[in-house]
């Protein structure tokens, strides 16, 4: 019998049947890691599925999925799917506030949580729920004074399950046979900064054709390991840690728990890996805290190798040529740094890694790849099943997220704004008709917000969101956040806020990085009374003025922002503060409230003529206490680059 | 919900200790049950550390008795009182701090184990075998106080309010029937309380274990205990549940002060 495997609860089986012996699943516990092969999955999930349909769970039942990443809680969606039900996965970390609207919206009849801590959130706000009628726990600590006749313990479940199964042998077969490649899989609620959030519906075609791509896209086989540590209610987390590893038959390992998971991918050491640009650089930042605490032959030799690693080992990644003697000195260092590095960063099997989400800092990236990890951008969204663009092998740069990946077309509007068709394109949001409408056409298109251009050998490069990009008066793009990303890849920079639209010429505001600059400072032996006075200083506005000027030569490489490097700026005397209203408690900029405080100063900047500018301002210092702060802040401008397309067309 | 206690598991009558002419502790009794969550308050300096000290035989006083699993006696040694599940955390953090937290806990298992140190060199048989009973039951300590982050950590590493519920983690190795907790919440901020207290709770609550604290942070130790006794200048000033001495006004006095 040749079943098509167009569903993840066939998938099961099949591997189940083809690979019963290899590990599926490990998770840590008692410090051991305790593994189940994809058999053992299979009657795991079988036990489960037999137990929730014999409490009532139907074909369309929607099941909640809470807590952090544990196989039992992926078998849960497993099983619900089994059944033609439908998972949706919460933020484990939300409040209960938070959970009311998803649960409600999705109509959850049942929930599965991880713990007491889940259930206690649930319990809280049951009374709100109507639709909500089980809950099923998988910790037992704590839950034994739980009498309500509505909780049931995991086991106990799989108890009746196995029960069930004995009088109903085909029951659990004949359900997953129903399942179609068109049925609904999931629903994965987008945390949507504005607005309620948005559950996106996704079909098991969406996930698994998807899946099949990115498994021939990056040659993933069924010996690759991933750790599975990011939210299970995020849509990569579903790609990497469940469809991904159903389509081809990998082992996905969970932590023991949140706090240990350097400690447990070093002990897996994966293969193939998916971080945000946060984690990485979280990562530098301690290694290199840490060198600098080494001894000095250590430092030294660190030092050494790491600048040889820059030249050699990219090239050696990217397959271009290496002389023999540059091969033979990044031998010795695999030896003596490179490899005790990886094997301490719990990367040295990384064959394949991955980052997306924001913009990545090119010493972040080009660190990594020195080491010969092998770490690519991606650019994706739930709306599509995470696939939009990737870099290919050979093809990785910094500052872009590669071309469109295979099966997805893409398409730049008139302002810029990236629209893609692929089959993992979503099936709609839930509930929401005007939403779906307003996100994807009637042929499938799909508006994704941000606005990008593709460089000279067809990389995608993301520049901001479309609604923030503007137009200077000569009709060249201005992308705000774009420069402000570059800028704050200095250290010395901490904050930075340009201004375009509508202008003649770029202005920005810079807020140096305190501890960055005050080192910098002492070394020089510069006296300075705080952060006022130090911002104030020639030699610091020196210091900046080449990064600025750095980045004005980086805009000048592409023709369409090159319009846009910065002419004049400032640098702000305090830091730009969440107490002040100035940053959102996420630390992203609040452009028009900067912008109407600091009236004055924009004002100064879009005039040729001053030189200065004076400004009273309110600031609140850490005790709570406002105070005003009056400075004379200076006004410089900067050196800009003629593009080079320009002078080569020249 | 109403709690349930058990026979009383340990008593002391009329216990006096001094040492030469400073009169420690003086004609103190009380009785703690099994499974309660008992708490010895008092000013500086009233004698709490003493009476815990009295208790699991670190000082031997001059007068009075102790009762424990009905068994009298006039003194108690330290060693026996381990042996016989008396469990203790200390005021300063009495941790080996060059062991990693895995390993400090497991020395609250040697009281439990049988083979001698040769045959637990050689990790061999009978030895390999006891240390894997004795890991299990440390793993699940670990997986109770949630510290599986610091297993291989050297304690020294650690901060402050780790070590203590690291401290208590070997103090539970034991599996003691009795916990004694000097000031096992100082120094931490509210958070670590908070946890801290979560903890003391769950162990009596889950393994049944009697608990008997001392603890300078009023908040806590009303919320927590079952009773208190209060102990000022070496005397006992009240004894009762948490509502009658907070309105006891001998308590009152000793905390607030009296006008002269």
């Amino acid at each position: 019998m040749d079943i098509k495997l167009d569903t993840i609860p066939k998938l099961l089986l099949d591997h189940a049947k083809q690979r019963g012996d290899s590990p599926a699943n490990r998770h840590k516990y008692f410090g051991i890691w305790q593994s189940w092969t994809w058999f053992e999955v299979a009657k795991e999930v079988r036990n489960l599925a037999c137990g929730l349909a014999k409490l009532g769970f139907k074909r369309g039942d929607k099941l909640a999925v809470i807590g952090d990443n544990r196989p039992r809680l992926y078998w849960s969606m497993v099983a619900a799917q089994a059944l033609g039900g439908i998972p949706v996965p919460l933020y484990q970390d939300s409040v209960a506030e938070e959970m009311v609207y998803v649960l409600d919206n999705s109509d959850a009849k049942f929930a599965i949580v991880q713990n007491q801590e889940q259930t206690d959130k649930l319990l809280e706000i049951k009374d709100r729920l109507p639709h909500l009628e089980y809950i099923c726990y998988e910790e037992p600590r704590g839950m034994r004074d739980y009498t309500q006749e509505f909780i049931f313990y995991y086991k106990d479940v799989q108890q009746t399950g196995r029960a069930f199964h004995g009088e109903n042998p085909d029951y659990f077969l004949n359900e997953v046979e129903q399942g179609k490649g068109s049925d609904i899989s999931i629903f994965l609620y987008t945390s949507g900064t504005t607005g309620k959030p948005k559950g996106v519906v996704l079909t098991s075609d969406n996930l698994i054709i998807t899946a099949r791509n990115s498994i021939d896209f990056d040659n993933l086989t069924c010996n690759e390991e991933v750790l599975a540590y990011l939210p299970m209610a995020w849509v990569g987390d579903n790609i990497f840690s469940l469809a991904q590893a159903y389509v081809i038959g990998f082992c996905v390992n969970c932590p023991e728990n949140p706090e240990t998971v350097m400690t447990d991918l070093k002990e897996i050491g994966p293969t193939y890996y998916f971080a945000p640009p946060a984690i990485y650089e979280t990562v530098l930042t301690k290694v290199m805290i840490r060198m600098e605490d080494a001894g000095r032959i250590k430092r030294s030799m660190f030092n050494y190798f790491m600048e040889l690693a820059k030249s050699v080992g990219i090239r050696i990644l990217d397959g271009k040529p290496v002389l023999f003697s540059e091969k033979l000195l990044y031998s010795i260092g695999q030896i003596l740094v490179y490899g005790p590095l990886r094997n301490n960063l719990g990367l040295s099997r990384t064959r394949l890694a991955y980052t997306a989400g924001e913009a990545i800092g090119p010493e972040i990236f080009e660190f990594f790849r020195s080491l010969g990890i092998n770490i690519k951008q991606l650019y994706g969204q739930t709306e599509a099943s995470v696939f939009i663009c990737a870099q290919p092998d050979g093809q990785v740069k910094a500052d872009t997220v590669g071309t469109a990946y295979p099966g997805v077309e893409l398409r730049l509007a008139d302002n810029s704004e990236v629209f893609y068709r692929s089959p993992g394109v979503f099936h709609s949001y839930y509930k929401n008709p005007e939403s779906t409408a307003e996100t994807k056409d009637a042929e499938g298109w799909v508006a994704t917000g941000d606005a990008g251009f593709f460089d000279e050998d067809g990389h995608l490069k993301i520049i901001d969101r479309a609604k923030d990009v503007g137009r200077m008066t000569d009709g060249t793009m201005f992308a705000p956040k774009y420069i402000e990303n570059k800028l704050k890849f200095f250290p010395f920079i901490k904050e930075a806020v340009a201004f375009g639209d509508g202008k003649e010429f770029a202005t920005a505001f810079i807020c140096i990085d305190i501890e960055a600059v005050s080192n910098w400072a002492e070394r020089r032996n510069l006296a300075y009374s705080g952060y006022t006075d130090l911002s104030a200083r020639d030699e610091v506005y020196d210091l900046l003025q080449e990064c600025i000027e750095s980045v004005n030569a980086d805009l000048a490489r592409d023709e369409k922002l090159s319009g846009s490097q910065i002419k004049r700026y400032m640098l702000l005397h305090k830091e730009l503060d969440a107490d002040d209203g100035e940053l959102t408690r996420t630390r992203k900029v609040r452009r028009i409230i900067v912008a109407e405080k600091y009236a004055v100063l924009i004002a100064a900047l879009d005039d040729p003529e001053q030189t200065h500018c004076e400004i009273d301002s309110q600031m609140t210092f850490e005790d709570g206490r406002k105070g005003n702060v009056h400075a004379d802040l200076q006004i410089r401008e900067s050196a800009r680059i003629k593009s080079h397309v320009h002078t080569l067309a020249a | 919900m109403e709690r349930t206690f058990g026979e009383t598991l340990l008593r002391v009558d009329h216990i006096s200790l001094s040492f030469g002419g400073v009169k420690a502790l003086t004609d103190i009794s009380f009785s703690i049950r099994e499974k309660e969550v008992f708490a010895i308050i008092g000013p500086n300096g009233a004698g709490k550390t003493s009476m815990l000290n009295v208790i699991n035989g670190f000082y031997h006083p001059q007068e009075g008795e102790i009762t424990y699993k009905g068994v009298h006696r006039k003194q108690m040694k330290s060693h026996d009182a381990a042996v016989q599940g008396i469990a203790r955390t200390f005021q300063n953090v009495a941790l080996f701090k060059g062991m990693s937290t895995l390993d400090n806990i497991m020395t609250g298992r040697i009281i439990r184990m049988k083979r001698n140190m040769f045959w637990q060199a050689m990790y061999l048989g009978p030895a390999r075998k006891e240390e894997m009973e004795n890991r299990e039951v440390v793993e699940d300590i670990i997986d109770f106080l949630e510290i599986q982050a610091i297993r291989r950590t050297p304690v020294g590493r650690l901060p402050y309010g780790l070590q203590k519920r690291v401290e208590l983690g070997r103090a539970l190795a034991m599996e003691p029937d009795l916990l004694l907790l000097d000031e096992p919440m100082a120094g931490m901020n509210i958070e670590e309380k908070q946890d801290m207290c979560r903890f003391i709770l769950d162990v009596n609550d889950q393994y049944g274990t009697t608990i008997a604290l001392i603890e300078h942070d009023m908040g806590v130790v009303m919320d927590i205990s079952d009773r208190v006794v209060v102990l000022d200048y070496g005397k006992k000033l009240a004894d009762g549940s948490p509502d009658e001495v907070r309105a006891n006004q001998d308590v009152i006095d000793a905390y607030l002060g009296v006008p002269h």
